[in-house]
């Protein structure tokens, strides 16, 4: 079920073991404390934002460990350790397991521990306010706590340069990300079944008939559905298509005097089937009008009763009972399609192929302030707030609009930005392809000269000949065109650096595929060990990462208002992009450089990494607070 | 042609309509198991549908009736011995493809049979005052090259 599982860490076993965690070649200090100063140098123009102090903590108390600090992270631990829970989670799912968790003493079978606490996510629908607050709050102060270890430990592994590069890309929870879990289709239907099981325990209903109330309430939190049931039975049953009181087993049965009004056939033994509606038809049609609601249409949850304006709807006990096996599956399976589609704290992972579904509590009406992006256990990462790929920083709703915007705009804005001028009085985009410098604007009849933009009865007898550059209404033309082309400008900067990157991208993924290769022809040229190759591959990963929210930051940044924190935003965006430059300059190197590199890489990498979750985080922390769009 | 579930039921449905039929409806074509053809008349004498009498196509797939059949007017011109125009309503377009829940997917069911839509056409007709076509009918007529069952209509009004 968990094809993707990473396998146990055991190189690591020995390795976190041998004390070489603290010695650290001079240039990795001297880097260390050049990336102090630069956190101490960005980062105090934050001082109005509280949330800001975390983040430098975060960033400059993982360098240097001083007493106090510790204290704090000890409080901070304890904290944290109720939430270790879930985060394991996460790094059980996006493949890569921190030394410091595994010392904790995880289990290695998530499976197992999917079935362990389907109760956790039951509750936390219950609770998703609270839930929400308190990663507000609470949470990040706890993250940042166990953050501060794991990145000094993630320095004592890269300066050791044998262990599992991959942790520099570890999934500690930031202020960016999202708490979620990974389901797979079997626990999709226990979830599913445990709701049913539970509304029909407390109501004293048939299961097949809570599955109805709850699938036509589109699975409401529990407690609604049966406040709700309470209040007005009688009306929900009957709006739910399951009439008044349910009694009986449904069994078909031979009637006398029948005529089926479906095929219109009759005779003495003709098997037939009424739901409680009391609608008969004779079982065969009954199939045929099942299989092809279900196999034709894709219906599951809401198929009515065949007998004309009857809302009742087919129950799964009628289901099983007329279908054949093959369609029960299909039945089965497009129940579950359904209940993932109505949950608004479920989703299906939209990978190709992929039949996981992710659970996370984030909502749609905070989807403004927070960037939800999850990771699948096929790899996947991708927004659960739009289900497209991961977009952090911006959120959805800018996203939209962002590619509505160049999906519309860029190709066209380009070309009019080049060729066309705007009509001075009604500002129509006009293209000259000929003729002479008097334009008549065919919108508005405005009489302009082409040239200097001023009105054409200025130009008295100088016809077709334009030397009247001072004139004033032909200079505020010119400056009101100045206005709506530097508009059209900024959009053209914003766009080009974010399809730069998109297209970067893209080449860095065929790099990506090459990756592999490098890294068995360094290994045979310079004698290193698989293991110790992989920080290529590591390189490599980081890289596709940072670009990706880079490429996000030039949408996000086209919407900021000009104020200090979007100016610390863009400073953000630059040393990041710097870092990504020449880390992917370093990357393309020849083979037999790359072993010398092989430090430099390492440390770039992680310096990428850091600087990609400095931005995110004070991204987010900012979002969250609205400080940053309005 | 239809497979013999679907002609079962229509020849059972063609026995009972020659027994008894409903005032205003007659049928033209049933020799075919695939497509019928059927004249109906509005009973009442609503200015719009006096005197006159319209002609229907009913195309049966082999899924019927599980499946809707395909419905719609048809048109012989005035010149004909029996002119048959396509009735004007704000649900019937003028090529005669006719915009109604109960022939979709969603409103019909399997207990319905041609009767029974011809008096659901016949009652859409009687209660009709609006001398006029749907919205967007000269698009549609020029544009719409598909078939009917792959239209997707959006049934909103429940007034006509």
């Amino acid at each position: 079920m968990f094809p993707t599982l990473p396998p146990p860490p055991t190189p690591r076993a020995f390795l976190s073991d041998v004390p070489l965690r603290f010695i650290t070649p001079p240039s990795t200090r001297k880097r260390k404390a050049a990336e102090a100063a630069i956190a101490d140098d960005t980062l105090p123009l934050l001082k109005s934002a509280t949330k800001a102090a975390h983040t430098r903590n975060a960033t400059s108390t993982s360098l240097s460990d001083t007493p106090s600090d510790k204290d704090e992270k000890k409080k901070e631990k304890e904290k944290e350790n109720t939430k270790q829970q879930d985060k394991l989670d996460i790094e059980h799912l996006t493949g890569f397991v921190s030394s410091s968790s595994s010392s904790v003493g995880q289990s290695q079978c998530p499976k197992k521990r999917g079935i362990a606490t389907p109760a956790t996510t039951t509750a936390s629908m219950d609770s998703d306010d609270d839930f929400m607050s308190d990663m507000s709050s609470d949470d990040f102060l706890g993250t940042q706590g166990s953050d501060d270890e794991s990145i000094g430990e993630d320095f004592g592994d890269l300066d050791t340069g044998f262990s599992d590069d991959k942790e520099l890309i570890s999934h500690q929870r930031q202020p960016f990300e999202v708490e979620f879990k990974v389901l797979d289709p079997p626990e999709i239907e226990r979830e599913q079944l445990a709701q049913i099981n539970n509304v029909a325990a407390i109501l004293g209903l048939p299961p097949e008939s809570a599955a109805i109330l709850l699938r036509f309430r589109r699975w409401v939190q529990q407690e609604r559905l049966i406040e709700e049931y309470i209040s007005r039975e009688d009306e929900m049953l009957e709006e739910a298509g399951l009439g008044t009181k349910c009694q009986g087993v449904a069994k078909t049965e031979v009637v006398n005097d029948f005529m089926c009004e479906i095929c219109c056939e009759d005779g003495p033994d003709l098997e037939t089937y009424a739901m409680r509606c009391g609608h008969r038809f004779c079982v065969d049609c009954y199939r045929h009008y099942l299989s092809g609601k279900i196999k034709e249409e894709g219906e599951a949850a809401r198929i009515e009763c065949p007998g004309d304006n009857c809302h009742r709807i087919v129950d799964s006990r009628s289901l099983d009972l007329l279908v054949t096996d093959d369609l029960k599956d299909r039945y089965r399976e497009l129940l579950t399609r359904t209940y993932v589609d109505d949950k608004e704290n479920l989703r299906w992972c939209p990978a190709p192929e992929c039949q996981y579904a992710i659970d996370c509590s984030v909502k749609q009406r905070d989807l403004f302030r927070i960037v939800p992006t999850v990771v699948c256990a096929c790899k996947h990462d991708f927004c659960f707030g739009c289900s497209l790929k991961d977009h952090q920083p911006t959120p959805c709703l800018l996203v939209k609009r962002w590619l509505q915007k160049c999906e519309d705009d860029s190709e066209t804005a380009n070309w009019i930005s080049a060729n066309t001028k705007e009509c001075p009085r009604c500002q129509s985009t006009i293209e000259k392809n000929g003729g002479c410098n008097h334009m008549t604007c065919r919108k508005c009849k405005h009489e302009f000269c082409w040239m200097c933009m001023g009105l054409w009865s200025e130009h008295g007898t100088s016809w077709y000949n334009c030397s009247r550059y001072e004139e004033k209404s032909g200079s505020d033309a010119r400056t009101a065109q100045q206005k709506s082309r530097a508009s059209l400008d900024r959009y053209l900067h914003y766009y080009n650096r974010y399809a730069n990157h998109e297209q970067s991208a893209k080449l860095d993924k065929d790099l990506y595929l090459k990756t592999e290769k490098k890294m068995t022809s360094l290994q045979s040229q310079s004698g290193l060990s698989w293991i110790e190759v992989q920080f290529l591959d590591t390189a490599s990963q980081v890289l596709q990462q940072c670009r990706q929210t880079l490429k996000w930051t030039y949408a996000f940044a086209f919407y900021l208002e000009r104020n200090n924190l979007t100016e610390i935003f863009e400073d953000n965006q630059k040393d990041l992009e710097l870092a990504v430059e020449s880390l992917s300059e370093m990357f393309e190197k020849p083979v037999p450089e790359l072993a010398e590199l092989k430090v430099d890489i390492l440390d770039k990498t992680a310096y990428c990494n850091k600087r990609r979750v400095i931005l995110l985080s004070d991204t987010a922390e900012n979002l969250s607070k609205s400080k940053l769009i309005h | 042609m239809a497979s013999s579930f679907a002609g079962k039921r229509l020849s059972k449905e063609l026995l009972k309509m020659h027994e008894h039929l409903p005032p205003g409806i007659t049928i033209v074509k049933s020799d075919a198991l695939d497509e019928w053809q059927m004249d109906i008349r509005v009973l009442d004498d609503n200015p719009l549908y006096k005197d006159q009498t319209y002609r229907l196509k009913f195309a049966f797939s082999d899924k019927y009736p599980i499946e809707p059949p395909e419905v719609q007017f048809i048109e012989l011109p005035s010149t004909s011995d029996t002119p048959r125009p396509i009735p004007m309503h704000p649900h019937i377009y003028s090529n005669g493809i006719i915009c109604l829940d109960l022939l979709g997917q969603s409103g019909w069911s399997p207990v319905q049979t041609v009767e029974s839509v011809c008096m659901s056409l016949q009652s859409m007709l009687t209660a009709n005052t609006r001398d006029e076509r749907p919205p967007g009918n000269s698009e549609f007529v020029a544009y719409n090259r598909r078939r009917i069952r792959d239209i997707n209509f959006v049934y909103e009004d429940d007034n006509v």
